[in-house]
């Protein structure tokens, strides 16, 4: 039950990020009559600072988070597991090296990185992606990496490596499926983490650029006129948490199953 | 003994000088000329000469490196663009807020999680365990750019029991270490569960029961105790998350800290204050990470004996 209801609500933002701007038309158009005004029959959500519809904001919104959470974690996946797999296949140097480059990117914690950078890159939705990517793929490559070391001795693999394959070979036929299911684990819990490192760095202004509508900028302006129209910020911040959270329980359910199904063979 | 120190201690000054470097480089990474970037496109070319050279960027990159190395060295981190003061002045003044919310929200965390991992654990698939996990699990979920305003409204606007913002009284405290507390208390109390379960599947203490054992004694005495080591390497993990959620709490109470001073310090455009900042947060972590690696190595004998 709890399931279906999370996958329904993955599935509106996507929908939302797919249509939203279409349906949503009048998301920038300010209405001056409706300046901070309350939910009514026109507006279910009422409207900003500026008169526009938070609605059509939400859904304008949905896009861009859904995007920058496609992009970084697509990214972050890719060069993180191919780092990993590589360092922890071929060992020696190599894998002393880029063990201590993840040391040093693990030294700045959480979104830190992606702050200052994104601060010094400006804002902007593409320097967001680079920024919250460089930070990313630390994640996958570790754990690619530690997956690896304990599959490399595995039989198949010494007996595709007796059998002359190359090392290409082996590491995308014969290990990338068997840590397929840790990284998709891992990969949701990013998508969690990159929705709410969007919404935090659009709220402290570095991301998402008005009048382009983002839920944490949105947050952002709420919080100034909290005290008149609460629904600004509680609107936006409903619809994030709605949509982390669900990510969250599907990975939660995802590792739950997967580790059953290990544990069956 | 020294085999398990000395190494740890050696990687952590890797990981430093790493960090040290990354920061340095922080300015030169990113595409564009930053001297363009602060002053704008439109700025005269005296302008930007001058201020290449006042943040040293006509040198080579080599010699630019081996200057800010020596810098740092004499715990010099430059001055600030904006206010001409020393960083390390800016710093230190902003240092003891930042330290105060982290220790409180380290404080809420703790307070919430460890009865709530102990009820998970002790309820196993029960309503008890439902209810604890669901707690954490929206815990995780909620960001703290959300929690502050929603604390804020609730606790100050509605019922008017604490300040809104800043840091002039003692219960300024108060929202923003809930508001920072939160997240690490949800992510804590689920390994405090597991942990726990782990622990009271083990063989000693089913001896303890069969010996006749009460139940509180055996989770006092003989569980808790065992959970402690991995709960405590998770505590200084999970502190540089804290230090980093300090700069969005910070910026939503007005909490006049580190992480205010970094979001200030991108605002304008002031390099050396953001690599300051940047620096000591890293500094930070990675001191307490390696800290707790070593506590938990002296107190557990597995880890400490290992070595000889």
């Amino acid at each position: 039950m709890r399931e279906r209801i999370a996958w329904s609500i993955i599935l509106i933002w996507a929908a939302a990020a797919v249509i939203g701007p279409t349906v949503a038309s009048g998301a920038n158009v300010v209405d001056l009559d409706h300046i901070l005004s309350w939910p009514d029959a026109s507006g279910w959500l009422g409207y900003d600072d500026l008169g526009r519809p938070l609605g059509a904001r939400l859904l304008v919104g949905a896009r861009y988070s859904f995007l920058v959470a496609f992009w970084v974690v697509t990214v972050s996946a890719l060069i993180g597991t191919t780092i990993g797999i590589m360092s922890a296949y071929v060992g020696g140097r190599l894998d002393h090296l880029i063990v201590r480059i993840i040391d040093i990117f693990l030294a700045f914690p959480g979104i830190l990185l992606a702050i200052a950078l994104a601060g010094l890159m400006g804002p902007g939705i593409d320097n967001v992606v680079f920024a919250l990517s460089v930070v990313g793929w630390v994640g996958f490559a570790r754990l690619a990496r530690v997956q690896t070391l304990s599959l490399k001795h595995r039989d198949h693999v010494q007996a595709a490596v007796s059998l002359g394959s190359r090392s290409a070979r082996i590491m995308f036929r014969h290990l990338l499926p068997l840590l397929i299911s840790p990284l998709i684990i891992e990969a949701t819990f990013a998508i969690a983490g990159v929705v709410i490192a969007e919404a935090g760095l659009s709220f402290l202004g570095l991301g998402i650029q008005p009048p382009t509508p983002s839920w944490g900028s949105m947050i952002r302006d709420g919080t100034r006129y909290m005290l008149v129209s609460p629904h600004m910020v509680l609107v936006p911040g409903l619809t994030l948490m709605l949509v982390v959270l669900a990510i969250n329980l599907l990975g939660d359910r995802l590792g739950d199953r997967l580790n059953v199904r290990r544990g069956g063979c | 003994m020294r085999g398990v120190f000395l190494p740890r201690l050696l990687s952590a000054c890797v990981v430093v000088v790493g960090v040290c470097s990354l920061v340095f480089l922080l300015i030169h990474l990113v595409p564009g000329d930053p001297v363009e970037v602060i002053l704008g496109e439109s700025s005269q070319p005296a302008d930007r000469a001058a201020l290449r050279a006042a943040l040293g960027l006509d040198q080579p990159l080599l010699v630019q490196y081996g200057h800010y190395l020596q810098q740092l060295a004499h715990l010099d981190l430059g001055q600030s663009l904006h206010s001409r003061k020393p960083v390390a002045d800016l710093l230190s003044e902003r240092l003891p807020a930042t330290f105060e919310l982290a220790v409180a929200a380290l404080a809420v965390a703790i307070l919430m999680a460890v009865p709530l991992g102990i009820i998970a654990a002790l309820n196993r698939d029960r309503a008890g365990d439902h209810i604890a996990m669901s707690f954490a699990m929206l815990g995780v979920s909620i960001p703290n750019f959300w929690m502050g305003p929603i604390l804020i409204l609730a606790f100050s606007f509605w019922l008017g029991w604490l300040p809104v913002s800043g840091r002039e009284i003692a219960s300024s405290l108060i929202l923003p270490a809930f508001t920072l507390g939160t997240g690490m208390a949800a992510i804590l109390s689920r390994m405090i569960r597991t942990t726990l379960l782990d622990v009271l599947g083990e063989d000693y203490i089913r001896t303890a029961r069969a010996l006749g054992l009460g139940r509180g004694r055996i989770i006092l005495h003989h569980a808790l105790k065992n959970t402690l080591l991995p709960v405590l390497t998770l505590i200084g993990l999970q502190l540089g998350a804290l230090l980093a959620g300090a700069v969005i709490t910070e910026i939503v109470f007005s909490w006049p800290g580190i992480g205010q001073l970094t979001i200030e310090a991108i605002q304008r455009r002031d390099y050396p204050v953001l690599q300051g900042c940047v620096f000591l947060i890293s500094l930070t972590y990675v001191s307490v990470n390696t800290l707790t690696d070593l506590v938990t190595a002296w107190f557990d004998p597995r880890i400490r004996l290992r070595g000889d």
